[in-house]
C-alpha cells in the first residue's frame, strides 16, 4: 500500500494493517518528523512537494525492488506532502516479514531509496515568511549507493 | 505533422521558470538534450538549465539520461534533486 497524502496517519493502525499480512513474525516500522533542530535557527515549518504519479510508480518500484532482495509479505509506504510544521510526521516505511533480518533491512532500503529517487522536494518556511528550497544531501546518496548490486 | 513533447519543471527550477509546464515541437529523432539545449538558449532565466545546479530528468515518469530518443507525446520532467523523506 502506498499513500500520498496530506493528512496525518497513525502508527498504531499502520503497523496493526501490517500484521494482517499472514505468517507475519516481524514488523520492521521507520517513521519519519520534521525535526525541530535543522540546518537554520528559525525554521518554522516545511512545504513538501511531489511529481503526482511518478512518485507512486517510483515507489511500487522500490517495494517490488524490496520483494525480489528479501522475503517480505507487505509493504506500506505513506509519505505526506504540502505545509508541515516542525514535529509532524512526514514518512512511514512499514515492512511484515517472517522473520526480523528482512524486515529491517528492507524498511532501511525502502527509506533510503525514496529519499534519493522519489520526486518530492522540500522547502523550509521561515519565520520571517520566507522560504528555501533543502539542498540534496551527499550522505543521503552515499547510503542509497551502498544498497546497490553490481 | 510536427511532434510535440510536453516539459514540466518542479521545486527550485519551476519557481524560476515561472514555468510549470509547457509544449515544444520537437523533430525526428530528438533527445532530451537537444529539448534542454533548445529551452537554455531561450536566455535567462533559462539557462539556468545548463548551469551549475544539477538538473534530474524523467521521460514519462521514469528517470532518464540526455541521450534519451524522444517520441512525439512524450512528458518530460525537469527538476532538481529530491529531497523527500
Amino acid at each position: 500500500m502506498i499513500r500520498i497524502q496530506t493528512e496525518d496517519f497513525d502508527i498504531g493502525e499502520q503497523t496493526r494493517a501490517l500484521s494482517a499480512a499472514g505468517d507475519t513474525g516481524a514488523i520492521a516500522t521507520f517513521t519519519g518528523l520534521v525535526r525541530t533542530s535543522g540546518d537554520r535557527q528559525d525554521v518554522r515549518a516545511l512545504f513538501l512537494e511531489h511529481y503526482p504519479g511518478m512518485t507512486e510508480s517510483v515507489i511500487e518500484d522500490l517495494a517490488r525492488q524490496a520483494g525480489e532482495r528479501w522475503s517480505i509479505q507487505a509493504v506500506r509506504v505513506i509519505h505526506r506532502v504540502g505545509e508541515l510544521a516542525l514535529g509532524e510526521q512526514i514518512v512511514f516505511v512499514g515492512v511484515a516479514s517472517a522473520h526480523r533480518g528482512d524486515a529491517f533491512a528492507a524498511c532501511e532500503f525502502l527509506m533510503d531509496a525514496l529519499k534519493t529517487s522519489a520526486p518530492f522536494w522540500k522547502k523550509e518556511i521561515t519565520e520571517d515568511g520566507e522560504s528555501h528550497w533543502v539542498e540534496q544531501k551527499a550522505s543521503d546518496r552515499d547510503k542509497a549507493e551502498g544498497w546497490r548490486q553490481d | 505533422m510536427s511532434a510535440v513533447v510536453t516539459v514540466k519543471f518542479f521545486a527550485r527550477l519551476r519557481e524560476t521558470l515561472q514555468t510549470d509546464e509547457l509544449e515544444l515541437p520537437i523533430g525526428e529523432q530528438a533527445t532530451v538534450a537537444e529539448v534542454i539545449d533548445t529551452l537554455a538558449r531561450r536566455g535567462a532565466p533559462w539557462d539556468v538549465l545548463k548551469g551549475e545546479q544539477p538538473v534530474m530528468i524523467a521521460v514519462n515518469q521514469t528517470m532518464a539520461r540526455p541521450a534519451h530518443t524522444l517520441e512525439p507525446g512524450d512528458e518530460i520532467a525537469l527538476f532538481p534533486p529530491v529531497t523527500g523523506g
